[in-house]
């Protein structure tokens, strides 16, 4: 007699430990293709899972085989056309016109995967040189409050709801009490029916059977009554509640860049990195996360992030265009108190020298009062100019202004010290 | 067909749910009509799987236990992406051989793929697995779960004694080499596992104690040159290179001596697999078909069920011709599944052509003679032997020749009367292991000198090496410990071309 197992429950990831060690012993191939796609993706899906790619020939397991060459006799199915003695021209590789040579041939197809939303973030904070509560903290989902949401059927005796239950019990000894309560009406009215007739005739043996019967299936009638339980486990309810996700607050995030000649793309890899780990802190922390792009050079437009990324301009800078551009649109469109505003600003350090004071002026006067943090990098500056300078003054009056000169991408983390600092101590 | 044996019966389930008490009543079914073929089979074992369950069994070869190895990873990714996006649906059946032999059912299929498998794996492959002379000789499925337990034990046991990345270098060594951990004519000694951990410590030992004694012999005056020569060692090229690693390697520790085996008797196991996919399938497929359709004919499965079944059938010996986009090699289960049918075609009504070819088969009863061919032949020898002009005529084949040295293919024989023998021959040789792989072997050790491993490589009709002997030399000299040369000779014993890898650094090799 064979045995029929039921393994549906077993474990399923068997192979987890082969798939760690697999991404473990490429991890340099593998963080080459994070990186290639980093500068692809758009900063708001930067958290999803990843097809990686890796050229095939670098995973390879070698193997003594045969290579091209030499003589080789292939049977081959399904011939339409071929006579003994036919010459056919060498078909171009791949075409499996020599049986086996499409596998002995060069195969450079990349070995395509998909790492997993997790997997792809350590590999994204593997060059910041993130601190692990951060890790954990911008890896890890939304963190949950339960909240009530009804009632329902099943649940531990101590969510019990005693008003619904007794609600619930109340209505079903109603229900089945009713078939109960006609059929006694009946047969009491019979009951009372025949006895007056009774006490009119005569004595009727008949009769006196009747009202025995009678009699009898009242009382059984008033048993069964009776036997309806006063509360059932099918009368329970229990107060339901479901998890809900914590963050219930709205941010909208501006990301300033400097787009003159001297942007060039490591730099702007850098700015983006920037803005990617300011933004997966704020969909930390609140429910909806708007992005507004700014550029500027001397003029400052607002677009979308497929250009703000990609285009570049020529001629001088001018930052307070970008300043008053989000100041307007701060006015316009997240007036109400219940935005929160965050700013990253990524610049070379360039801007035309009168222009500095003026954005001091802008930022201390209209636009920190309404800001939560603001945060400024310098990427590779050739050195510090006049907007380092008044920015450091700004600096030094709010405390949620930090800035912070960039060299490499592990410099990044400093600039957000202290957002960072302050949710993780909460 | 055959009449039905039975009365007709009422059908044992309508539609594509399974439940288990179906899976069972369907089971007792086919194990009757299989009993009644004179199918002999290990007791069966059926478990019932998830979707993710079956891509774990799948990227570990099918092992139900299987040591830690990144290679595995790259087959689960590569097996998951590909499924994940549509492009191959998962294999409906796992087997292992073993005993009781394993089956796996994948939860996700309908009533009729369950007992499409049942019939496939759990009698056809298992009768296989029980009957075949190279699985009788070769594999002791008594042993092999434990075995594999043993082998995952012990290496996660040297994981943690000698680090993750030594275990890793040493497994990635042996299983370049994989192929050539083989004895192909000597009969192994059975596996089992309790035995195995008891010997394995003394074997520690003792290895260590007899590999010092091999290099003890200290020259004590030059030997003329021809002496040398004469005093190759080994005496005879060895073949198995595992195994002379494993035995004769100077410098490997107690440990990795005992991975070099693991893999290689792992090799051992698998390799009566690689030599008879084509009759394998071909007897499962073969025998899946003929007990539906007698379940058809019995009345135990509705026309729904027989449409579904023909169809699932159909798709897997389905052969698409050379020309078209699909093609990827003559499939085995087609070839395996018109052989089988035509042995038993040439059994019941041979035509003339069958008497000229198949005098001893032709009219004779089609169960002993199918049950001959399963239990006694390979691949190779199998269409050598029974491949018959009908099935060459039904399947279009022709040889092909490709030689470097000419500008064109040449189309050699087709499958008429003066082809016949000859793209037999051709396809017998492409399930020829020998042939496809390159012939290498352990020439010569110098003893005396800089204790390098030579190894040669026989040229099969002057086909070269492909371009990762350089990296598999690097695996070999890693595991020897000193310089491995590779040399390539023609079948005269000319040397042609030769390749050698130095050692790597000491501190790594260990």
């Amino acid at each position: 007699m064979p045995q029929i197992i039921d393994r549906r429950l077993n474990g399923k990831n068997k192979s987890a430990v082969n798939r760690q060690r697999f991404i473990r012993r490429f991890r340099e191939q593998i963080k080459r293709a994070v990186a290639g796609t980093i500068s692809q993706r758009s900063i708001i899906d930067i958290e999803s899972g990843e097809k990686i790619n890796i050229p095939a020939r670098d995973i390879n397991e070698p193997r003594f085989r045969h290579g091209k060459g030499g003589e080789r006799e292939t049977v081959l199915p399904g011939n339409d056309a071929y006579i003994a003695g036919d010459r056919i021209k060498r078909p171009n590789e791949g075409d499996g016109g020599g049986g086996g040579a499409s596998r002995d041939g060069e195969g450079t197809d990349d070995f395509v995967f998909t790492l997993t939303r997790e997997e792809f973030m350590e590999f994204f904070f593997d060059d910041l040189a993130l601190p692990n509560l951060i890790k954990t903290q911008l890896a890890t989902n939304v963190e949950h409050k339960l909240v009530r949401a009804g009632y329902s059927r099943d649940g531990i005796p101590a969510n019990i709801n005693v008003v619904r239950s007794l609600r619930e019990a109340l209505s079903r000894r109603i229900a089945l009490r009713a078939s109960y309560d006609r059929r006694l009406r009946e047969a009491e009215s019979e009951l009372s029916a025949v006895s007056t007739q009774q006490s009119d005739e005569e004595e009727n043996p008949s009769t006196e059977d009747n009202v025995r019967a009678l009699s009898a299936r009242v009382q059984s009638l008033r048993r069964g009554r009776q036997t309806i339980p006063f509360i059932d486990t099918l009368d329970l309810r229990y107060n339901n509640r479901i998890r809900q996700p914590r963050p219930t607050t709205r941010a909208v995030m501006f990301c300033l860049m400097d787009v003159s000649g001297s942007m060039d793309e490591s730099r702007k890899d850098i700015a983006k990195r920037f803005f990617i780990l300011l933004y997966l802190f704020l969909k930390r922390n609140y429910e909806h996360t708007e992005v507004v792009f700014i550029r500027h050079h001397t003029a400052a437009k607002e677009v979308e992030e497929e250009e703000f990324f990609r285009s570049r301009e020529t001629g001088g800078t001018v930052v307070s265009s970008a300043l008053e551009l989000m100041q307007s649109i701060i006015t316009k469109r997240y007036a109400s108190s219940d935005w929160n505003i965050y700013a990253a600003q990524a610049s070379d350090g360039d801007n035309w020298n009168d222009d500095s004071p003026h954005c001091r002026k802008l930022l201390t006067d209209a636009i920190m009062p309404r800001l939560q943090y603001y945060a400024y990098v310098e990427i590779k500056p050739d050195e510090h100019q006049s907007l380092w300078r008044e920015y450091q003054q700004v600096a030094a009056q709010y405390r949620n202004f930090a800035t912070q000169r960039i060299d490499g991408l592990t410099d990044i983390y400093p600039v957000f010290h202290r957002l960072f600092r302050k949710k993780a101590a909460a | 067909m055959n009449a039905p044996a039975t009365t007709v019966r009422t059908p044992i389930s309508h539609g594509s749910e399974w439940t288990f008490e179906l899976i069972e009543r369907y089971e007792r079914e086919i194990a009757h009509i299989a009993a009644s073929f004179g199918l002999d089979t290990y007791p069966n074992q059926i478990e019932v799987i998830s979707a993710e369950q079956m891509m774990d069994a799948y990227s570990s070869v099918g092992m139900p236990i299987g040591y830690h190895h990144w290679s595995y990873g790259k087959q689960f990714l590569g097996v998951e992406q590909r499924y994940r996006r549509g492009h191959m649906g998962l294999a409906y059946e796992i087997v292992i051989n073993s005993n009781p032999c394993i089956a796996y059912l994948m939860e996700e299929n309908t009533m009729m793929m369950q007992a499409l498998v049942i019939a496939h794996a759990s009698y056809g492959h298992n009768s296989f697995f029980k009957g075949n002379y190279l699985f009788r000789t070769w594999t002791s499925a008594d042993a092999i779960i434990d075995y594999l337990l043993f082998a995952r034990n012990y290496i996660a046991g040297c994981e943690r004694r000698h680090g993750e990345e030594a275990v890793e270098l040493m497994l990635d060594s042996c299983h370049a080499l994989m192929n050539y951990g083989v004895d192909r004519y000597k009969r192994p000694s059975p596996l089992s596992a309790r035995e195995e951990r008891q010997r394995q410590h003394e074997r520690e030992e003792r290895l260590q104690m007899q590999i010092n004694d091999l290099w003890r012999t200290i020259p004590q005056f030059t030997l003329p040159e021809e002496a040398r020569t004469t005093s190759r060692y080994p005496v005879e090229p060895q073949e198995n290179l595992l195994y002379f690693i494993e035995k004769n390697a100077p410098l490997l520790r107690p440990w990795q001596r005992e991975i070099v085996r693991i893999v290689r008797k792992l090799a051992q196991y698998f390799y009566p697999q690689r030599q008879t996919q084509v009759m394998n399938e071909g007897w499962a497929t073969f025998w899946h078909y003929t007990i539906i359709n007698r379940m058809f004919d019995e009345g135990l499965v509705d026309d729904a069920f027989m449409l579904e079944f023909m169809h699932s059938h159909t798709n897997v010996i389905y052969q698409p011709p050379y020309s078209s986009a699909h093609y990827n090699g003559i499939n085995p289960y087609t070839l395996g599944f018109a052989m089988m049918s035509d042995i038993r075609r040439i059994c019941e009504q041979p035509s003339a052509e069958d008497e000229r070819w198949f005098p001893n088969i032709a009219g004779s009863s089609w169960q002993r003679t199918l049950d001959f061919a399963m239990r006694n032949f390979k691949d190779e020898s199998f269409i050598a032997q029974y491949l018959s002009p009908k099935v060459m005529r039904d399947l279009k084949l022709f040889a092909v020749l490709d030689d470097d040295r000419s500008r064109k293919l040449e189309v050699t024989a087709i499958h008429d009367d003066a082809g016949y023998r000859q793209v037999r021959r051709a396809l017998a040789d492409h399930y020829n292991l020998g042939s496809n792989e390159p012939d290498i072997q352990v020439y010569d050790v110098n003893r005396e000198g800089d204790r390098s491993l030579t190894l040669r490589h026989t040229q099969h009709r002057r086909r070269p090496l492909h371009g990762d002997v350089n990296e598999v030399l690097r695996h070999v000299a890693r595991l020897w410990g000193f310089t491995v040369r590779l040399e390539t000779v023609d079948g005269d014993g000319r040397a042609l071309q030769s390749y050698s890898c130095d050692a790597p650094p000491r501190g790594q090799s260990s």
